[in-house]
């Protein structure tokens, strides 16, 4: 067995990170990796196209039940399903209630302790779209993911989360071993997407290391709650994520600490490729008609 | 020593303990450290600030103050500790707040009640524990007559609403459920707590329930407001006012019950002992119900007398007459004990390290025996106690606001007084120096202190404390 290997998805929430990491940890499940998901959003719909289960039951779920998480055997929490993908979610509260945090911390805390990474070559977080507290910084703290994967697009709000999870990781950097692994575009078809996502990556210090191009198929799949490397591994899409997996499999080391860049140069690059006008600050504030 | 060369030394002495901190700590710690000038209007200290990382404070926090302090002593409620374990076990009936009642059937005062969080309750939010721990109440405990609900810190961070609970909980037994936000991490000591614990019995006590409908008013009806009951404090205060023809309709919080709270607002006057930890109420009752406060000190029969006359000047001629009588008949008690004592005690010095009001208001009490406080401080006092200090303090006298234990220890070293005064936490450190001590939080398992039997008392344990035979047969190994 090779060196444990723990990477890390995030990217803002709705931008297709559970469906581009599934894909692609399908894909290395396909080259013979052996795979630990860890599903760290509350809402729990990170392994389903790998177990083709609406939801799995979940850690937290499974240690209120039983009293505390201590009464929990690691049995309890793991599926297996997708080439031999094992997988557990984290889980969490209702919204509103409680503290997801925490419970992040308590999962993963929880899977260490009862061996739930030996064994595998890979271990992989799947994170809720902001890191809205130090719980879900959890995966990129010491002795964790090693490299990171933000999923993102050539909109905006996509690329703001990007930074600012670069931000997150540049935190971390120096305390621990977290590097940025690079940027998966996931394509939204914006005006220059390619091109604009290439020149943030290089903002940011890394690489642009795969551009996964919209393809209906990824719908079709997940209606039958599988992954486009299970339904349909002859297809075009397939191989986008097989190269995707490949890329991310020969990139082990080869993270980098990024370089977040300030929010004034993130429009100016914005505006660099016309996706935003300069402001004109005569008009801000001013109701219609009153300019 | 002459005056001016106590000045000196104790300037020296602050100047010296500051040389053990970083600079920027020195100038944070230097605005708390003073030497006394007479005629100034407060103490010359700063107060009432976050203390600096690195020191020992002896401080407490927010929970302390309304769960320990305010809310605890109110014997016929229940008062869970909302949280995990810890806070409510180790403040389990520290402050020997007496009561009189059955306990763990109509009184709980020494009882401990938690929610006693766990990680499950942390990931998803204990309001519905709180729920069944109230109905666990109220199946075990029938005979309460309430419930507060006392926040520990991680109440406040994951959000739960406890004040949802409280109304529905509230609303289905007909009781008064009070949920107090005193998480411990607010503000920067248990001050806040008591101000947090105040604002809570106005909207979840006043604002909820009056005055019970069959309580009948008299003119001289008086709340006591501000005593604890720490060792029987407020009996023996409170039958100085029945003597002198008063109603005493409420204790705060000390053998109080609820309906004595909810009857407050029917008070004539509010007399208030300990003014930081309840002049908030006090005044909003002055706001609200036109009820005037006056402050008062019950330690020492100088301030006894003078107390007793003040309180006395709101009411009619009659109760004014009764106060001089009053001060009559406990003039020879108060006489015998400064006649017993005062030879012992005389001209020995004491510092004090305290809390809410008894670092200044001990001060007289020290002087009728002809002692002399020479150094004084607050663990949480604002500005207005500094000011209010100065009607006590000598001159010259060492302020040491927030004091840490490196100064206290130091000041205590140099100064080499015959009495420390002060909490647990610095007892030990100043009886292994050879320096006699009192727990002054607590009255060292003793009291009452207030009132003049709680003189008598007072007198004799600072007595066995100095003249303990003892200290002479310690010997230093160095």
């Amino acid at each position: 067995m090779s060196e444990l290997r723990q990477i890390a998805f995030y990217g803002k929430g709705g931008i297709g990170k559970s469906t581009t990491s599934q894909n692609t940890l399908a894909a290395l499940a396909e080259m013979g990796q052996k795979i630990l998901i860890v599903g760290c959003d509350p809402k729990a719909d990170s392994t389903r196209l790998i177990l083709h289960a609406k939801a799995q039951d979940t850690v937290l779920h499974l240690a209120a039940e039983a009293g505390s998480v201590e009464d929990l055997e690691l049995e309890d929490v793991l599926k297996v399903g997708f080439g031999n993908i094992r997988c557990v979610e984290s889980g969490g509260p209702e919204p509103g209630v409680g503290c997801a945090g925490r419970g992040v911390i308590t999962s993963i805390n929880f899977l260490e302790e009862n061996g739930a990474y030996d064994g595998v070559d890979y271990v992989s977080y799947d994170v809720l779209g902001d890191v809205v507290c130090g719980g879900f910084a959890m995966p990129i703290r010491e002795n964790k993911a090693q490299e990171i994967y933000i999923v993102m697009s050539g909109e905006m709000m996509a690329m703001y989360a990007a930074n600012n999870i670069s931000k997150g990781i540049l935190k971390y950097a120096n305390t621990g071993g977290v590097r940025l692994g690079g940027l998966i575009c996931n394509e939204r078809q914006t005006d220059k997407e390619l091109e604009l996502a290439t020149a943030l990556a290089g903002k940011l210090g890394t690489q642009l290391i795969h551009f996964v191009p919209r393809d209906n198929i990824v719908q079709h799949a997940e209606l039958r709650r599988m992954t486009v490397i299970e339904y349909a591994p002859e297809s075009k899409q397939a191989d986008e994520y097989r190269q995707l997996a490949k890329k991310i499999h020969e990139n082990k080391g080869k993270g980098v600490i990024p370089t977040p860049i300030s929010m004034e140069e993130l429009e100016d690059l914005l505006m660099e490729f016309g996706i935003m006008k300069k402001e004109d600050e005569s008009i801000v504030g001013k109701a219609m008609g009153a300019a | 020593m002459s005056l001016d060369d106590t000045k000196q030394s104790n300037q020296a002495l602050i100047d010296e303990v500051l040389e053990a901190y970083p600079e920027k700590s020195a100038k944070k710690r230097k605005k708390h450290l003073n030497v006394y000038e007479e005629g100034k209007s407060d103490c010359g200290v700063k107060s009432n600030i976050k203390s600096i990382p690195g020191v020992m404070t002896i401080r407490g926090c927010a929970y302390a103050g309304s769960k320990g302090v305010v809310w605890g002593p109110i014997k016929d409620m229940i008062h869970i500790s909302h949280g995990p374990v810890g806070c409510g076990q180790y403040s389990w009936a520290s402050r020997r707040n007496y009561y009189v009642g059955v306990t763990g059937v109509n009184s709980f005062g020494t009882m401990q009640f938690t929610s006693d969080f766990q990680e499950k309750d942390i990931v998803f939010g204990g309001d519905k524990k709180l729920e069944k721990l109230i109905d666990e109440i109220e199946d075990l405990f029938p005979l309460n007559k309430g419930i507060s609900v006392q926040s520990e810190c991680p109440i406040g961070l994951i959000g739960d609403d406890i004040e949802a609970v409280a109304r529905k909980k509230g609303k289905e037994y007909g009781k008064t459920i009070v949920p107090v936000r005193c998480e411990g991490f607010r503000g920067v000591s248990q001050s806040l707590g008591h101000h947090i614990a105040n604002d809570a019995v106005r909207d979840w006590v006043f604002e909820k329930t009056g005055p019970k409908a069959e309580f009948e008013s008299t003119p001289y009806d008086v709340a006591i407001i501000g005593d604890y009951n720490i060792g029987g404090d407020a009996w023996s205060s409170r039958i100085l006012l029945e003597e002198m023809g008063l109603r005493v309709i409420a204790q705060w919080s000390g053998d109080g019950s609820l309906a004595e709270m909810e009857n407050t607002p029917k008070a004539k006057l509010n007399v208030l002992h300990c003014y930081r930890s309840m002049n908030y109420i006090s005044r909003y009752m002055e706001e609200k119900y036109g009820i005037p406060w006056t402050e008062y000190n019950f330690f020492g029969p100088s301030q006894i007398e003078a107390s007793l006359r003040t309180i006395a000047s709101f009411f009619d001629d009659t109760i004014k007459a009764n106060a001089e009588k009053v001060i009559a008949k406990y003039k020879p008690l108060a006489e015998a004990v400064i006649a017993k004592y005062k030879e012992r005690l005389a001209g020995k010095k004491v510092m004090l390290y305290v809390g809410g009001l008894r670092p200044r208001h001990v001060m007289d009490a020290y002087a009728d025996l002809g002692m002399e406080v020479v150094g004084t401080g607050y663990e949480f006092a604002h500005g207005d106690d500094y000011q209010r200090t100065t009607h006590y303090v000598k001159d010259g006298t060492l302020i040491y606001d927030d004091v840490t234990a490196y100064e206290l220890e130091k000041f205590v070293e140099a100064i080499k007084p015959d009495l420390v005064g002060s909490g647990i936490k610095e007892k030990y450190v100043f009886q292994k120096m050879g320096v006699p001590f009192r727990q002054m939080h607590s009255w060292d398992y003793s009291g009452p202190y207030h009132g003049y039997d709680g003189f008598a008392i007072f007198a004799r344990d600072m007595d066995l404390a100095i003249n303990n035979p003892v200290w002479g047969l310690t010997k230093s190994p160095f």
